[in-house]
C-alpha cells in the first residue's frame, strides 16, 4: 500500500522542483535567483530520501547529509558576496 | 529501472538543462556563477539516481561547494573588472 | 500494528510533499523577495521535516540518520533565510507596495 503514497508524493516533488526552477529562469533580480537556489536544493534533499526508500539503499542517505551542509555553505557565500564582498 | 526512477531522470535532465540555459543566456556573472553550481548540484542527484553514491557525493562536495565558494570568492577580489 | 504504521508513513510523506509544493507555488506567486523568502523556507523546512518523518515511520531502522538530517535542515535553513533577507535588505531591494511594517529600519535605522 505504501506503493500509491510514494508515487503520490514523488509527482508532487517533481511539480514542486519545476515550479522552483520557473522562478530561478524567470527571477527579476539576483536575490530572487538565490532563494530559489535555496529552494530547489531543500526539495532535491527530499527527492533524495524518496529515491533512497524507492531503491532500498541506507547509503544514499550520507548523500543527503552531505548536499545539506554544502548548500548552506554556499548559499552564505552568495548572500556575503551580495552584501558587501568578502 | 522501475518506472519511478525513469521519471525521476527525465525530471533532473529538465531541470539540468534549463539551470544550464541559465547559465549561457544570464546576463550578470554571480548568476552565471550560481547556475553553473546548481547544474552540478542536479547532476549529483543524478548520478545518486542512476545508483553512483559516491560519485554523486564527490560531485556535490567538489562541484557544488568547493567551486561556488572560490569562484565567489575570486569575483569579489576582482570585482570592477568585469564587464557585464 | 505494521498496517498502522505503513498507512501513517504514507499520508506523512504526502502531507510532506504536499507542503513542499506548497513552498513552491507561494515562490511564484508572491510579489516580492521577501514574502518570496518568508514562503519558500518555511514552507519546504516544513515539507522536508515532515517527508523525513514519514520515511521514519516506514523503514525505522534509518532512524538515526534521518533525525541527523532533520536536525541539520532545522539548525541551518532558518539561518540562511535570515542571512539572505539582511544582505537583501542591505542592499536595497525594492518591497511591494503592500509591505507596511520594516522593523530593521524601524529599530536599528537601516535604509533599505
Amino acid at each position: 500500500m505504501a506503493e500509491v503514497f510514494i508515487y503520490i508524493a514523488a509527482a508532487i516533488v517533481g511539480v514542486a522542483l519545476l515550479l522552483a526552477l520557473y522562478r530561478f529562469v524567470k527571477g527579476p533580480s539576483d536575490a530572487d535567483r538565490v532563494v530559489a537556489f535555496d529552494v530547489l536544493t531543500i526539495i532535491s534533499i527530499s527527492a533524495i530520501v524518496l529515491a533512497a526508500f524507492v531503491e532500498g539503499r541506507g547509503i544514499y542517505l550520507d548523500v543527503a547529509l552531505v548536499y545539506a551542509l554544502l548548500s548552506f555553505l554556499g548559499v552564505i557565500a552568495v548572500a556575503r558576496y551580495l552584501e558587501r564582498g568578502f | 529501472m522501475s518506472a519511478l526512477i525513469l521519471a525521476m531522470v527525465v525530471l533532473l535532465a529538465v531541470v539540468l538543462i534549463g539551470a544550464a540555459l541559465v547559465a549561457i543566456k544570464g546576463k550578470s556573472l554571480p548568476i552565471a556563477i550560481l547556475s553553473a553550481g546548481l547544474v552540478s548540484l542536479i547532476a549529483s542527484v543524478l548520478f545518486l539516481v542512476l545508483a553512483a553514491p559516491d560519485v554523486a557525493m564527490t560531485e556535490a562536495a567538489i562541484g557544488s561547494g568547493l567551486t561556488t565558494f572560490l569562484f565567489f570568492f575570486v569575483l569579489s577580489r576582482v570585482r570592477g573588472g568585469e564587464n557585464d | 500494528m505494521s498496517m498502522f504504521f505503513d498507512l501513517l508513513g504514507g499520508l506523512l510523506l504526502v502531507c510532506g510533499a504536499a507542503f513542499l509544493l506548497f513552498g513552491g507555488l507561494g515562490l511564484v506567486r508572491m510579489p516580492d523577495l521577501f514574502n518570496r523568502i518568508q514562503a519558500g523556507t518555511k514552507a519546504t523546512t516544513l515539507g522536508t521535516l515532515l517527508t523525513l518523518a514519514g520515511v521514519v515511520c516506514l523503514r525505522p531502522e534509518w532512524g538515526f540518520k534521518l533525525l541527523l538530517i532533520g536536525l541539520f535542515i532545522l539548525f541551518t535553513n532558518p539561518i540562511s533565510s535570515q542571512v539572505l533577507a539582511r544582505a537583501a535588505h542591505r542592499s536595497g531591494t525594492k518591497m511591494s507596495d503592500k509591505t507596511c511594517v520594516d522593523k530593521l529600519e524601524e529599530d536599528f535605522g537601516e535604509k533599505p
